[in-house]
C-alpha cells in the first residue's frame, strides 16, 4: 500500500482532529478537513498564507488541492505549513471569515523564492455581493413540488438565506452556492437541457448556481440575473470566487 | 483568398497566410496557471518539452505562442522572410519555394525581422541534399512577389522576363530550424509516430490573451479559435536578443522511433485505496490501446476484458475534487482516462494515480490505436 500522508495535529492538547493529506503526483497534495463544512474556511486560511511556490488552490466539496512548484517548495514543506495551518483553531466564525480572507500577508515559509511562483493576490472578499434575480425560472413550479412547498415559500426560502462559494468549477466562473439550511435541497432534473441561458439561476444537489454563460445544464432553472458572472477582459474575471458570500435581490 | 489580398492585409507584423489546418491546429504557449479556484484550468501546450524545444530553436522568449497541429495538415504560406521550427510528433514540413534564377537573384524581405541572406540561387538547383527541383512555372499569384511580402513591383518588373522561376520543395524534419521567404508554403506532414507538431516562428505568434495566456482551451472556450483557412497570423516580437541575434541551435535530436508500447510512469494516489492492490496491478498489468475520443482534455484507455475495479468498501460516489494534468482517473467503466492539459478543475471520480510530467508529454503524442502501459514511480 501507498505510505498515506496522514498529518497530525502539531503541538501537545491540541483539539481540532487531523486533517488528512494525500499525494497527488509530485506537483500537487489533496488536503482533506476532518469536517467538510470547513472547507471553505481552510481554503482561504490557506490562501492567506500561502508561501511562494504554492501556485494553486482548489477549493472542491470536501476537499482542497494544493498545487505547488516542486523546484520552489518541497512536499514535505507544503505540507508542514498545510498542517500548521490545519491545527490552528478558526480564527473567525464561518460568517466573519470571508472578511478577514485578504489581504496576503507575507509567508512565513519559502522565503526569498522567486516572487512570480506567488499566488495571485486576490480583492477582498469580504462584502456581500448582492445579485438581482428576476423569479422566471422554468422549474421553479418543480422545485416547490420537490420540496413540499408554495412557489411564494421556495422564492422566500431563496431570498432570506446568505449564500456562500464553497467552490468553482464546471465551467470557468460557476461557482457552487451552498445555503444556510436545506430547505432547497433538490436532485438533479431527470433530463439535463442541452442549453441553458446565460444568467440562469438553478438549484440541484444541494448548492445554487448561475450560469456564467449559456451551456447544457441538469439543474432546476428558478430564475434570471443580469449579472456578468464571468468576463475573461475583467481584472478579476470571476464575479464569485470561493468564499464569496452571496445574497439575491428580488427584481421585477 | 487570393494572394493579392492577401498582400493587402498583410501588415507589418503578417507572418504566414493559413492555407489549410489539418484535423485541428491551435496556438499554445505555457497556459494560464492559478486560476483553477475560478475553475479554469492551466491549458497550455500538450507536449510540453517539444513545444519549449520549438521555442529554443527559433531563439523565442519562454512562453512565445506556437502552433499545436494535430496529425499534420497545416499548410501556411509565409509573407515574410522568417526562422521556422519544427518539433513534436516525427513529421516532416516541406517547405515549397520559389526562387527565380537568372539574371536577378532573388531579393529577401527588406523588412523582415532579421536580415537572413536571400536563398539565391544563380543558375539552377545548387541547394544541399534532400531538396527536389523543378522547372515548373510558379502560378503568377503565388510566385515570389505575389505572396505578400512588401511587394516591390517597381523593381521587380522589367527583370521578369529575363529570369525563370523554379518550384523547389525542401524537406525539413522534425527537431530542425529553416528559413523560409515570402511566398514559400509550409505543409506539415502527418507524422510517422506521435500525435502533436509544434511549429514556431522567430518572434511568436501572435493572438488574444485571455488570463495572460494565447493558450486555446478546448473544454472553456477560453483563449484564440482554432486556425481557419484564410487566417492571416501576426508576429507577437516575442523574440530574445535583437534581430539579428540567431540562436545558436538549429537541429535537437529527433524523437526516437517507438518500439512497443507508450510506457507512463504513475505514482500512486489519491485515491488508489478506492481500488486495493487488485485495481492497481490491473492498471500495471494491462496493455491498454488509445482511444479515438481522446483529445487534449484526456486520453481514453481501453483494453479487452480489463476494468479496473473498486475495493470492498468504495462503491459510492466520491465528491467532485480537483483535478491535476497527468491524474488517471477511473471512471465506472474501469477502463482509465489521463487528464491532459484542457482537464477540467475538478471531477467526481477517483484518481488512482499521477503521471510524472515526462510522462505527461508522452501521453499528449500516443496516438488513437498506439499501445499503452504504465509502470509505477515510487513517490
Amino acid at each position: 500500500m501507498t505510505a498515506r500522508l496522514v498529518t497530525q495535529p502539531a503541538g501537545a492538547g491540541a483539539s481540532r482532529p487531523a486533517l488528512t493529506v494525500l499525494p497527488v503526483g509530485s506537483a500537487a497534495v489533496l488536503v482533506e478537513p476532518p469536517d467538510a463544512r470547513n472547507v471553505v474556511e481552510l481554503y482561504l486560511r490557506l490562501r492567506a498564507t500561502a508561501p511562494a511556490g504554492v501556485t494553486d488552490l482548489v477549493p472542491a466539496a470536501t476537499t482542497v488541492l494544493v498545487g505547488f512548484e516542486p523546484g520552489t517548495q518541497s512536499r514535505v514543506a507544503v505540507v508542514e505549513w498545510i498542517r500548521r495551518v490545519g491545527a490552528e483553531e478558526p480564527r473567525a466564525a464561518p460568517e466573519e471569515v470571508g472578511a478577514s480572507a485578504g489581504p496576503l500577508r507575507e509567508a512565513d515559509i519559502g522565503a526569498g523564492a522567486d516572487a512570480a511562483t506567488r499566488l495571485a493576490a486576490e480583492p477582498e472578499r469580504g462584502a456581500i455581493v448582492e445579485l438581482p434575480l428576476r423569479y422566471d425560472g422554468p422549474d421553479l413550479a418543480v422545485v416547490a413540488e420537490l420540496t413540499g412547498a408554495s412557489v411564494d415559500e421556495v422564492i422566500g426560502a431563496h431570498l432570506e438565506q446568505v449564500w456562500t462559494a464553497a467552490f468553482i468549477g464546471f465551467a470557468p466562473g460557476f461557482a457552487y452556492l451552498a445555503g444556510e439550511d436545506d430547505r432547497l435541497t433538490v436532485p438533479r432534473r431527470v433530463t439535463p437541457r442541452a442549453a441553458v441561458p446565460a444568467g440562469s439561476v438553478a438549484l440541484a444537489a444541494g448548492y445554487c448556481g448561475v450560469y456564467p454563460r449559456e451551456s447544457p445544464g441538469g439543474w432546476h432553472v428558478i430564475g434570471h440575473t443580469a449579472a456578468v458572472l464571468w468576463d475573461a477582459q475583467r481584472a478579476d474575471p470571476a464575479l464569485l470566487a470561493p468564499g464569496t458570500r452571496v445574497r439575491f435581490v428580488r427584481e421585477g | 483568398m487570393k494572394a493579392d489580398e492577401g498582400a493587402q492585409v498583410a501588415s507589418s507584423t503578417a507572418a504566414f497566410e493559413v492555407l489549410a489546418t489539418g484535423p485541428l491546429a491551435l496556438l499554445q504557449d505555457e497556459g494560464r496557471p492559478g486560476y483553477a479556484h475560478f475553475g479554469v484550468t492551466a491549458s497550455g501546450a500538450a507536449d510540453r518539452c517539444a513545444y519549449a524545444a520549438a521555442n529554443r530553436l527559433v531563439g523565442n522568449e519562454q512562453g512565445a505562442a506556437a502552433i499545436e497541429v494535430v496529425l499534420g495538415g497545416l499548410e501556411l504560406r509565409a509573407l515574410r522572410t522568417m526562422l521556422v521550427a519544427l518539433t513534436g510528433a516525427a513529421a516532416v514540413a516541406t517547405v515549397t519555394e520559389f526562387v527565380r534564377v537568372g539574371r536577378h537573384s532573388r531579393v529577401a524581405d527588406p523588412e523582415a525581422s532579421a536580415p537572413v541572406p536571400a536563398r539565391a540561387v544563380n543558375d539552377g538547383n545548387s541547394a544541399g541534399g534532400g531538396d527536389s527541383a523543378s522547372d515548373d512555372d510558379a502560378p503568377g499569384q503565388s510566385g515570389p512577389m505575389g505572396g505578400g511580402g512588401p511587394p516591390r513591383a517597381a523593381d521587380a518588373g522589367p527583370a521578369v522576363d529575363a529570369v525563370r522561376r523554379i518550384r523547389r520543395t525542401v524537406v525539413n524534419p522534425a527537431g530542425t530550424s529553416f528559413t523560409v521567404f515570402a511566398g514559400d508554403t509550409i505543409a506539415v506532414g502527418a507524422p510517422e509516430g506521435g500525435l502533436r507538431s509544434y511549429l514556431a516562428v522567430r518572434g511568436g505568434f501572435a493572438g488574444e490573451r485571455v488570463l495572460g495566456s494565447r493558450s486555446s482551451d478546448v473544454l472553456s472556450g477560453l483563449g484564440p479559435a482554432a486556425l481557419r483557412a484564410g487566417d492571416v497570423l501576426e508576429l507577437a516580437g516575442d523574440e530574445e536578443g535583437t534581430p539579428g541575434d540567431w540562436p545558436g541551435t538549429t537541429l535537437i535530436p529527433p524523437p526516437l522511433p517507438r518500439s512497443g508500447p507508450v510506457i507512463l510512469a504513475i505514482a500512486r494516489g489519491p485515491r488508489d485505496d478506492w481500488f486495493g492492490d487488485a485495481g492497481w496491478q490491473a492498471l500495471l498489468g494491462a496493455t491498454w490501446t488509445v482511444g479515438t475520443d481522446s483529445n487534449r482534455v484526456g486520453v481514453r484507455l481501453a483494453a479487452d476484458g480489463v476494468a479496473i475495479e473498486r475495493a470492498p468498501g468504495h462503491a459510492g460516489e466520491l465528491p467532485s475534487e480537483g483535478m491535476v494534468v497527468g491524474a488517471v482517473q477511473i471512471p465506472p467503466s474501469g477502463q482509465p482516462v489521463v487528464f491532459l492539459r484542457d482537464h477540467p478543475v475538478t471531477g467526481g471520480y477517483p484518481v488512482i494515480g499521477v503521471l510524472t510530467a515526462d510522462s505527461v508529454d508522452r501521453a499528449a503524442q500516443a496516438r488513437p490505436g498506439d499501445p499503452v502501459r504504465f509502470r509505477e514511480r515510487r513517490q
